[in-house]
């Protein structure tokens, strides 16, 4: 039996936190994803849109507090350092979800004369969000050290994600409408999908130049051998995704899925990487999970309760999710 | 400004500005789930009409609420690392706590209750609707908890400089909790209360006789002139539970200097901390004596007691903590005037013939019970000053260490935005108000299956 110690503990809420965050990042990734699309869509396709995500978004968000939850309360050691190299894009990231969140309630609810001005609210949001977020994931990556290089790279990631972001919430159109638009969301996605080869071909390269201990990592053996699973198995999902966008959409509407699943597994591929890099550092080649963790009595007591309340979250959140199954009708109150 | 002030007021405006939002849906909620109940055992229109309309304002409220807290979430580590790295150990949990049992069940069901009705059983709506009004009310729980323990912590040891946890039951039912949490969810009945009342009296003085107009007149009156006497009296208790735990403060509120008997009830001052002493006084003798000890001699601390030898002052800012106390405290007195003025109307006159100066004074005070929250909130939370947890962590420790102008950039950058999302929350709510008063109401009267492209969520 496993001990919960000053060793298991860091690991475990390290793990749950990966995990909240790759949950957060697939889920408002599709409703970022949507709000990035926004300004290809005619009027009419936007509300269908919006009805696609309507009863999800506030649900999905709030993985990303969890996320920022357990940064704070399992490494707090670590978080101050984190937060405040990242000060301004957290700010810019803040105010992208602010405007994007708001708006979504706004541009339903405000004289019909100021919609226009609320979806471009919608589409500022969602564009800061995922800039700023794709920003902190190069700066990061370059260990929080802020120089012109680092800066450039960051820049790049972040239009990277704002693709990969715009690609997931293509596909989550594909999967959730029909007829004109889910054609025009297959266009949107064939497109992106080359934005999305070379985001995550660039981040795959550049991090294991980024530190020796990293390149390692990676390219000795036979840890080489067991880990040329991961990009070839991203190379089969891309090469299946190009094949599939180029046949969708289907008549019988099968398939509808697969760009969704498909782009799930390789955000999910992603992450697997960059956390085998990163680990066991919390700040890059700084402090380690186990430096900045909090004192073991505390996480054992937030354990418990996770424990015990993660699954019945889990099951929620499919019954919302099977409630709202199936093709997006538009939303009413009633 | 230096970065710990320009860090104290993008605090302040942040959680200013969120705490406006849950005090609004955390009793909304229950509000709504009471129409949604009235109108199931009835079946009668006025209900649903109101429930209709309101479910809009939750709605908006709620994504408010959620994008400044978000906010606030990540203040803790960009502004001030040190409270967690000194405190983490117990603010983590209750936090922890407050996203595991509140948010999702609040997010995910949210859905549900607003988008649902036509997908799932009446049954399923009902609880739906429920577990959102309960999750809003445990999000209030777990962080009132927090921070009650940072206006009287216990139940914890110092190792290091660093707080460690010893007994949980000591940390969460903390000495000032039963009271703040008490005076919070009156105090967002009471928001909930003037805001459905003044709505509607608005929609009555712009010639809205619709009987729903009738019966959230009824409703929101009789839940103020029922709430507020409870508030006064959860408020005096209160003040007595701060008299006991943090004295400075209580002496800040009523400006008294020196400790001692006999003291005054101050009801108008200008207190000059360089001279120690106040201008322009009015007092009735004896009042802050018999208030705070129920007896005409008692002894109450004075804020000379809190100046140490080397004349470093130990006591919170004076002014804000006076002023603040007493525009709460007179706030709580006009709607004690109101809402039983109201009560009276109503029961001699009928609720269709309330004159049109009071329902004046009702809309006019739509949004009083924001201003008793924040003024409220400013007396507790100035009043702790200069500590962040009281006697263990000061504000100045827990400061992070970001360059002022970066601060001061996206300070500026947050009140921009709040003034105009602030500006457009309360012209909505008007907008609501006026198309329902035309009559353009609710997409109930749409049909079934709506056509696709017809405007969402209205
Ligand atoms: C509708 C809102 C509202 C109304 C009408 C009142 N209050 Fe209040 N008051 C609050 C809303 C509030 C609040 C915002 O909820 C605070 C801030 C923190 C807290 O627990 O409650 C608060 C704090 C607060 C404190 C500070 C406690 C501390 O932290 O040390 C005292 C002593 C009182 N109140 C007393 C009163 C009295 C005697 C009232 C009589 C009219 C009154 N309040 C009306
Ligand atoms: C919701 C209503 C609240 C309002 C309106 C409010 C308001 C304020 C204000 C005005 C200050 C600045 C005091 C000063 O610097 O003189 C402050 C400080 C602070 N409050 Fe609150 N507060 C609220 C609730 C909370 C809660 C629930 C917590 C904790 C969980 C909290 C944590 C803090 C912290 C960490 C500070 C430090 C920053 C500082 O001292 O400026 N506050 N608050
Ligand atoms: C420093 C203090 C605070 C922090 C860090 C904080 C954090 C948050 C966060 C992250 C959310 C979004 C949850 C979601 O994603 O669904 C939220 C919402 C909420 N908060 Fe706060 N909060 C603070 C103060 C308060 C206070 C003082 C209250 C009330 C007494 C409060 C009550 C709520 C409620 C009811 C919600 C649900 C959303 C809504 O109803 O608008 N919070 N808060």
């Amino acid at each position: 039996m496993m001990t919960l110690d000053a060793t298991t503990l860091p690991m475990i809420f390290a793990t749950l936190m990966g995990v909240s965050i790759l949950l957060y990042v697939i889920l408002d990734g599709f409703d970022l994803g949507v709000g990035l699309l926004f300004p290809f869509a005619t009027p009419t396709e936007r509300d269908r849109m919006i009805a696609s995500i309507g009863p999800f978004w506030d649900a999905n968000e709030t993985w990303l507090v969890l996320a920022i939850g357990l940064l704070l309360v399992a490494f707090p050691a670590a978080h101050g350092t984190i937060l405040t190299a990242l000060y301004l894009p957290v700010a810019i990231m803040l105010i992208g979800l602010i405007l994007r969140g708001v708006a979504f309630e706004f541009r339903a609810k405000a004289p019909l004369s100021q919609k226009p001005n609320w979806d471009r609210a919608f589409f500022a949001g969602s564009l800061m969000t995922a800039l700023s977020q794709g920003f902190m994931l190069g700066m990061y990556i370059m260990g929080l050290d802020w120089t012109g290089g680092h800066a450039l790279f960051a820049l790049l990631t972040a239009g990277a994600l704002a693709v990969a972001y715009s690609f997931i919430g293509a596909a989550w159109t594909i999967l959730k409408t029909d007829g004109v638009l889910q054609a025009k969301a297959v266009t949107w996605a064939r497109g992106g999908i080359w934005g999305l080869v070379l985001g995550m071909g660039s981040v795959s390269l550049a991090t294991p130049l980024v530190s020796p201990r990293i390149f390692d990592k990676w390219f000795s053996f036979p840890e080489i051998l067991t880990l040329a699973p991961l990009p070839l198995i991203s190379a089969a999902l891309i090469g299946l995704l190009w094949y599939a966008l180029r046949h969708l959409p289907t008549a019988s509407d099968r398939f509808a899925w697969f760009p969704f699943v498909a782009a799930t597994g390789l955000m999910c591929l992603g992450f697997a990487g960059m956390a085998y890099s990163f680990y066991p550092f919390i700040v890059p080649e700084k402090l380690t999970i186990y430096e900045a963790a909090s004192s073991p009595e505390s996480l054992r007591i937030i354990l418990y309760g996770t424990c015990v309340v993660l699954p019945v979250i889990l099951g929620y959140t499919v019954l919302a999710y099977t409630i709202f199954r199936g093709k997006a009708t538009s939303l009413s109150y009633d | 400004m230096d970065t710990l002030l320009l860090s104290r007021i993008q605090f302040g405006a942040n959680i200013s500005f969120h705490i406006l939002f849950p005090t609004i849906t955390i009793a909304l909620g229950w509000v709504l789930l009471f129409f949604r109940f009235r109108f199931a055992r009835t079946g009668a229109q006025q209900w649903m009409d109101a429930y209709m309309f309101w479910v809009k304002v939750f709605a908006l409220s709620f994504a408010l609420g959620v994008v400044s807290g978000i906010t606030m979430s990540f203040q803790f580590g960009t502004n001030w690392p040190g409270f967690m790295e000194t405190v983490g150990n117990v603010a983590g949990p209750l936090l922890a706590y407050e996203v595991l049992t509140a948010f999702f069940l609040e997010a995910v069901f949210l859905g549900i209750m607003l988008f649902g009705a036509r997908r799932v059983p009446t049954w399923l709506h009902l609880t739906a609707t429920f577990l959102v009004a309960f999750g809003t009310t445990m999000s209030a729980f777990w962080i009132i908890v927090l921070n009650s323990w940072m206006h009287t912590p216990q139940g914890y040891e110092l190792r290091d400089g660093i707080v460690h946890a010893t007994d949980w039951w000591a940390i969460i039912f903390n000495p000032s909790l039963p009271y703040r949490l008490t005076h919070m969810l009156l105090a967002s009945g009471l928001t909930v209360a003037f805001l459905i009342a003044g709505v509607a009296a608005f929609r009555r003085l712009i010639g809205d006789r619709a009987k729903t107009t009738a019966t959230q007149l009824r409703v929101g009156l009789g839940l103020a002139a029922l709430l507020i006497p409870l508030q006064i009296v959860a408020g005096d208790m209160h003040g007595l539970n701060t008299l006991e735990h943090q004295p400075a403060k209580v002496a800040a509120m009523e400006a008294n200097w020196d400790t001692g008997p006999n003291v005054p009830l101050v009801l108008f001052a200008l207190p000059d901390e360089d001279t120690r002493s106040n201008r322009a006084e009015i007092a009735i003798p004896n009042g802050a004596s018999l208030i705070l000890t129920h007896r005409l001699d008692g002894i109450v601390p004075g804020l000379n007691d809190f100046v140490a030898e080397d004349g470093t002052v130990l006591h919170p800012p004076v002014a804000p903590v006076f002023y603040g106390f007493r525009i709460m405290v007179g706030t709580g007195f006009a709607m004690l005037a109101l809402s039983w003025l109201g009560m009276i109307l109503i029961w001699r006159r009928g609720v269709d013939h309330l004159p049109r100066p009071y329902l004046m004074a009702a809309t006019a005070m739509t949004f009083s019970g924001w201003l008793a929250t924040l003024s409220g909130w400013y007396v507790t939370e100035i009043g702790r000053q200069p500590w962040l947890v009281t006697g263990v962590l000061s504000t100045k420790q827990a400061v992070g260490d970001v360059a002022a102008p970066l601060v001061m950039t996206t300070l500026i950058a947050y009140l921009a935005v709040y003034a105009l999302l602030l500006a457009a929350y309360i012209a909505v709510i008007f907008h609501l108000a006026r198309r329902a008063a035309a009559g353009k109401t609710p997409a109930r009267e749409e049909p079934r299956q709506a056509p696709v492209g017809a405007i969402p969520a209205e």
